[in-house]
């Protein structure tokens, strides 16, 4: 049996060759706001001095009067959304995710989260693939900061065509949201077809021996790594793009198949995807786990193909930690 | 006029008597500045604000924002005499499944318009909402509390810097500059003046005022809408005000009266 990508997520099958195609998830976001804002007029857009890097540009030259230029005030932008929010509309408030989360923290949880406002708070160059600007504008605590956050609900989508739909998702879904994405092109995996629901994961490549569990750009280097490991080793790929509310049930699903997990995100495995699942797990099936992220360091600058070597965030990291994981597995008793 | 403004006296008074009475319930609570905000907030809620308790939702309300979450007690005594809720229910405040939550909180309270406590974000918020009013050219108007404290909070500047800059004619604030806050006197701790000149330099329309005085907030208030500047009202208040023995004492502001100092105290007012 060749290796194959699971039939029913409709991934694009060119990710398995030296053909894959790259796009912008950040493009991914300003085309599904625009789209978003054409079906609901209550869609408005604020920026903090970012409009052209997060992508927030496209919906502010569509609808230049639903969009609203904040300046450098992360803190200011969403109170501001929240109170639009309160008036029954649907603000993406948008910066990088340094910023956003980074400096607006108490405003999330007391405008946005504790007051059910329904704001969409964007966390744009997120990841240490931000490359040379360095580690102050790399965002690796956003997810870990924002999770303890009542009433939020946190997305990490994995490339161009998710980060549309998630867009497009979350403009519909009625509450809190926190969406993050990164600055480079990133491989398309996904398709038009590819099933996307907010609260759902997708298994993207089916498998017995370990669950590798990823987000964001962090789901390729998940499929590379189950291809290179195939046949000797059949590694389920679990792309969790929701990482509030997780998905017990299919995380649950998959890990009584395997008995082992390994999780990869890019961020800092603190607290982020890695740890969310950690929690879970140890609450409903104790396995061996091991986790793939930035560990508990600050980046730097670097050509963001460099940083993503430098810090273990590749497929081969990805394959190192999965023998890993099946060698404590082997070690535990039938 | 003179009859409206004694009524209006009246009703600031028994709002003071009922939320000392709240205050020496819960055991906890902030007296000062609410005590010194309570004509103001009279003035609000029974002259300026276009608002119907029997319908808190109403889509052409004035709102009114507290950004200074802390003072809830003297919000929660005027919203209770305006009909929002039951005056009995102001014993309940800070109790456990109470609507009175220890600080404002929109989704607990009809009529509650935002959550507030941590200081500094009411004026954004208040931006917010002025700002939908614009996009969907709606009339009703929008209006913003802050204390003299909690300008030292950055957010407030960021706020006050982007309502001129989108032109927020809607938009009127307050501050209730009481000069006390936890640690001492404003300008003991970090000083806040010249306050109205910054104001100024910021781009607001800035008015000054006595904040006991009922005619001047009625006129500040009427001076605000012909502007096309959002408009920030100074109001110089005494904290612990119409009880001389909490008058102007800082130690006033984050603690409860005793029951017997509530008794004396509503005995001075009555």
């Amino acid at each position: 049996m060749p290796f194959i990508l699971n039939p029913t997520a409709h991934l694009d099958p060119k990710i398995l060759t030296d053909k894959l195609e790259k796009e912008l998830q950040r493009l991914g976001f300003g085309e599904g706001l625009v789209e978003a804002a054409i079906k609901d007029k209550n869609i408005v857009g604020l920026c903090c001095d970012l409009t052209g890097s997060t992508k927030m540009d496209l919906f502010r030259d569509a609808y230049p009067d639903r969009f609203i230029e904040i300046g450098v005030a992360e803190q200011n932008m969403i109170s501001v959304a929240a109170g639009m929010a309160l008036e029954d509309k649907i603000p993406f408030a948008a910066s990088y995710a340094v910023f956003n989360p980074g400096r607006s923290w108490d405003q999330i949880r007391i405008s946005v989260c504790y007051s059910r406002a329904n704001v969409k708070i964007v966390g744009a160059h997120a990841g240490i693939s931000v490359g040379k600007d360095g580690a102050t504008h790399q965002g690796l605590e956003d997810i870990a900061s924002v999770r303890a956050i009542p009433n939020l609900s946190i997305l990490a989508p994995a490339d161009y065509e998710e980060t549309k739909k998630a867009t497009l998702a979350i403009a519909k879904f009625k509450g809190p949201v926190y969406i993050r994405f990164g600055r480079e092109t990133v491989p398309k995996i996904t398709t038009a077809k590819t099933p996307f629901q907010i609260g759902k994961a997708e298994v993207f490549v089916a498998g017995s021996d370990v669950s590798i569990i990823a987000c964001g750009p962090m789901v390729f280097e998940a499929i590379k790594a189950s291809q290179n490991l195939y046949p000797k080793i059949k590694a389920e790929v679990i792309n969790c793009h929701t990482i509030k509310p997780l998905d017990i049930e299919t995380i649950i699903e998959s890990v009584k198949k395997t008995g082992a997990v390994v999780t990869a995100e890019e961020a800092q495995i603190t607290g982020g995807l890695g740890g969310a699942i950690a929690e879970i797990l140890a609450e409903n099936y104790p396995c061996p786990m091991e986790r793939i992220g930035v560990r508990d360091t600050f980046g730097e600058s670097g050509a963001p193909d460099e940083l993503m070597d430098k810090y273990c965030l590749r497929a081969k990291h990805i394959e190192k930690a999965v023998r890993q994981v099946l060698s404590r597995k082997r070690l535990l008793p039938e | 006029m003179d009859a409206e403004i004694a009524k209006l006296k009246g009703i600031a008074c028994d709002c003071r008597i009922d939320m000392l009475k709240a205050l020496a319930t819960a055991e906890s609570g902030h007296t000062a500045a609410p005590m010194g905000i309570m004509d103001f907030l009279v003035a609000m809620y029974f002259k300026i604000l276009n608002i119907d308790p029997k319908n808190p939702q109403k889509s052409d309300r004035d709102r009114f924002v507290l950004s200074c979450g802390h003072y809830a007690p003297a919000l929660y005594a005027v919203m209770a005499h305006r009909g929002f809720f039951p005056i009995k229910e102001l014993l309940t405040l800070r109790d456990l499944n109470s609507r009175l939550q220890g600080h404002p909180h929109n989704l607990a309270l009809p009529g509650i318009e935002n959550t507030s406590g941590p200081l500094g974000q009411g004026i954004s918020q208040a931006v917010g909402m002025a700002l939908a009013a614009k996009i969907d050219q709606k009339k009703h108007h929008i209006y913003c509390l802050t204390s003299d404290g909690e300008t030292q909070e950055g957010q407030v500047w960021e706020a006050l810097m982007l309502a001129p800059a989108r032109e927020l004619d809607n938009l009127t604030c307050f501050v209730d500059r009481n000069f006390i806050q936890i640690d001492g006197n404003t300008e003991d701790v970090v000083p806040l003046e010249p306050l109205a000149k910054k104001y100024q330099a910021f781009g607001w329309h800035t008015i000054e005022i006595d904040g006991h005085n009922f005619n001047q907030i009625i006129d500040g208030c009427l001076q605000a809408k012909s502007t096309h500047l959002p408009t920030m009202i100074i109001l110089n208040t005494i904290p612990g005000k119409a009880v001389k023995e909490i008058e102007n004492d800082f130690t006033w502001h984050g603690k409860p009266p005793t029951p017997e100092e509530a008794e004396r105290f509503i005995k001075e007012l009555k």
